[in-house]
């Protein structure tokens, strides 16, 4: 029996046939919509390399069924710069070498602006540490990726004083 | 992952119904669930999706003082709620101390507490396992079982249930609402889990079709809101299922202990409450000899199911830690490191 949905991906909106409930948000992603950004790392919710925001919130896409998710709106990696300028994680990470391999960073970088929206960790790298361990980096840049999330967040609060001003 | 039908029912009866039918299970946010599903470990033919139910998201406090928590609230919604952390400070700690953030963000209350052991046996298809397919037998017995069930377990299955979140909630006198084929029915937290025996297959008193739509925290479970704590070890300090875990809450009077909660987690394939440890701290003061001695009794009943003697010593310090950081007060903020020992607030005191 087919499925329809709708979904709007970073920012549009995209309407789907499924003809297996199986598909998971990530091979939606991946596979029909070829957003390759979206990594699949161990598929199974434990390494956080698929970390998306869905309705604004960090999740592993990898165990979500896409046919449960029916009217979401979903934020990729690809949909995080403005052209060509960056997103201010995306600019720290690239400061702070905070990666080596690559693999783990867009799921990173997801989980890191889910994690400002959330607001618990402020600028206490104890507190990144805790609220970014839902994602592995195999080449061990953890030391890169604390600096970069705890510079993102500084910009971003300068920024919002900056706003209520 | 074996193919199902998808369902996606209008009303918690049509829900009820859906699921009552053989072979088929609830989906709500599917963090365990599509797991096992992915593993082959579960192979439901029909997915009853519940997520869409209208009413079941809901935190809302009753007339009586009790407050209830809709079955479809995330696990991050509800540790985040600022009145419930303030009332139900060691649930709202056990939360934040359980798995990751992205899991917590899509994992449900109802979810949580129908989670299944990570016994990795249990996962593994290609090993003897009663609890997955009955009567097999149990290779975790003579396997890797330092992680295993120091309490309640049988020669049949040695496992332990994973939730942080039931601890607390079993120490609070927790009580569960469920929608079943006969209607609403409620049961206690506690008595939701079933000890193996001889049917380790049976995991709870749940029957075909019974969906959980919510829990419930009785007005008196806030009286311990200034003392209480939950406190777990794990391989790892965060993103890790408990080795061992306690959930200790006072309400102090005077000086003494006008009553005490604790439970156990990761011990047993229940939340474990402990009242006989419950009971010596009855009227006494909250002293390091009183701890030791509820301690003593939490564990009587202990015994290794394998290369886990261990955890029994374990977990007697953890209910004396617990107990102690308990006593010593609620701090205003949850810990940077959510029920770690390792936390800067801990209070470490060593047992």
């Amino acid at each position: 029996m087919n499925h329809s949905i709708s979904l709007t991906v970073n920012g549009a909106r995209r309407d789907f046939v499924l003809d297996d409930p199986r598909v998971t948000l990530l091979d939606l992603l991946r596979e029909r919509l070829h957003l390759t950004g979206t990594k699949k790392g161990c598929d199974r919710g434990q390494c956080g390399a698929c970390t998306i925001l869905v309705d604004g919130k960090r999740i592993n896409s990898c165990l979500a069924l896409a046919i449960s998710h029916d009217g979401a709106d979903i934020l990729t990696i690809e949909g995080v710069a403005r052209g060509d300028q960056l997103h201010p994680v995306q600019a720290a990470f690239i400061a702070h070498d905070g990666f080596q391999c690559g693999f783990c960073t867009p799921g990173q970088i997801m989980s890191a602006i889910g994690m400002m929206q959330e607001a618990q960790a402020g600028n206490d790298p104890e507190r990144i540490r805790e609220c970014m361990s839902g994602n592995l980096c195999r080449c061990g840049a953890y030391a890169g990726i604390v600096d970069a999330v705890q510079e993102a967040q500084g910009r971003m609060d300068e920024t919002n004083q900056r706003r209520s001003a | 992952m074996k193919q199902f039908d998808y369902v996606r029912p209008a009303t918690v009866a049509e829900a009820v119904s859906a699921a009552a039918q053989p072979g088929a299970v609830f989906l709500a946010a599917g963090t365990n669930l599509l797991d096992l599903m992915k593993g082959g470990v579960s192979r439901p033919d029909r997915l009853v999706d519940v997520t869409h139910l209208d009413g079941l998201d809901q935190i809302e406090t009753l007339a009586d003082g009790s407050l209830r928590i809709g079955a479809l609230v995330s696990n991050a919604d509800l540790a985040h709620d600022a009145s419930f952390a303030k009332s139900y400070p060691a649930v709202a700690e056990a939360l934040l101390s359980g798995a990751s953030a992205q899991l917590r963000n899509a994992a449900t209350v109802g979810g949580n507490l129908l989670q299944r052991t990570r016994c990795a046996y249990f996962y593994d298809t290609a090993s003897r396992c009663n609890k997955r397919e009955a009567g097999t037998g149990c290779d975790a017995r003579d396997g890797e079982n330092r992680g295993h069930a120091v309490l309640g377990w049988s020669e049949s299955c040695i496992a332990t249930h994973p939730s942080d979140f039931c601890v607390p909630l079993a120490a609070l006198d927790a009580v569960v609402e469920i929608e079943g084929r006969n209607g609403r029915r409620e049961i206690a937290l506690e008595e939701l889990h079933r000890l193996p025996g001889n049917t380790p297959e049976r995991e709870s008193a749940l029957e075909p079709g019974d969906l959980i739509v919510a829990v419930r925290l009785p007005a008196a479970a806030r009286g311990f809101s200034t003392h209480a704590r939950y406190l777990k070890v794990r391989e790892r300090t965060s993103y890790a299922f408990a080795v061992v875990s306690a959930a200790a809450a006072l309400r102090i009077e005077n000086g003494k202990i006008a009553e005490a909660r604790l439970a156990l987690g990761g011990v047993a394939a229940k939340p474990w409450r402990a009242r006989a440890a419950e009971d010596v701290l009855r009227n006494v003061a909250p002293t390091a000899d009183a701890f030791q001695e509820a301690a003593w009794r939490a564990l009587t009943d202990a015994k290794p199911s394998g290369d886990n003697a261990f955890k029994i010593e374990l977990a007697r310090r953890i209910v004396v830690r617990a107990l102690t950081l308990a006593a010593a007060g609620t701090p205003a903020r949850i810990p940077a490191l959510p029920a770690s020992p390792f936390a800067s607030t801990s209070g470490a005191i060593h047992a």
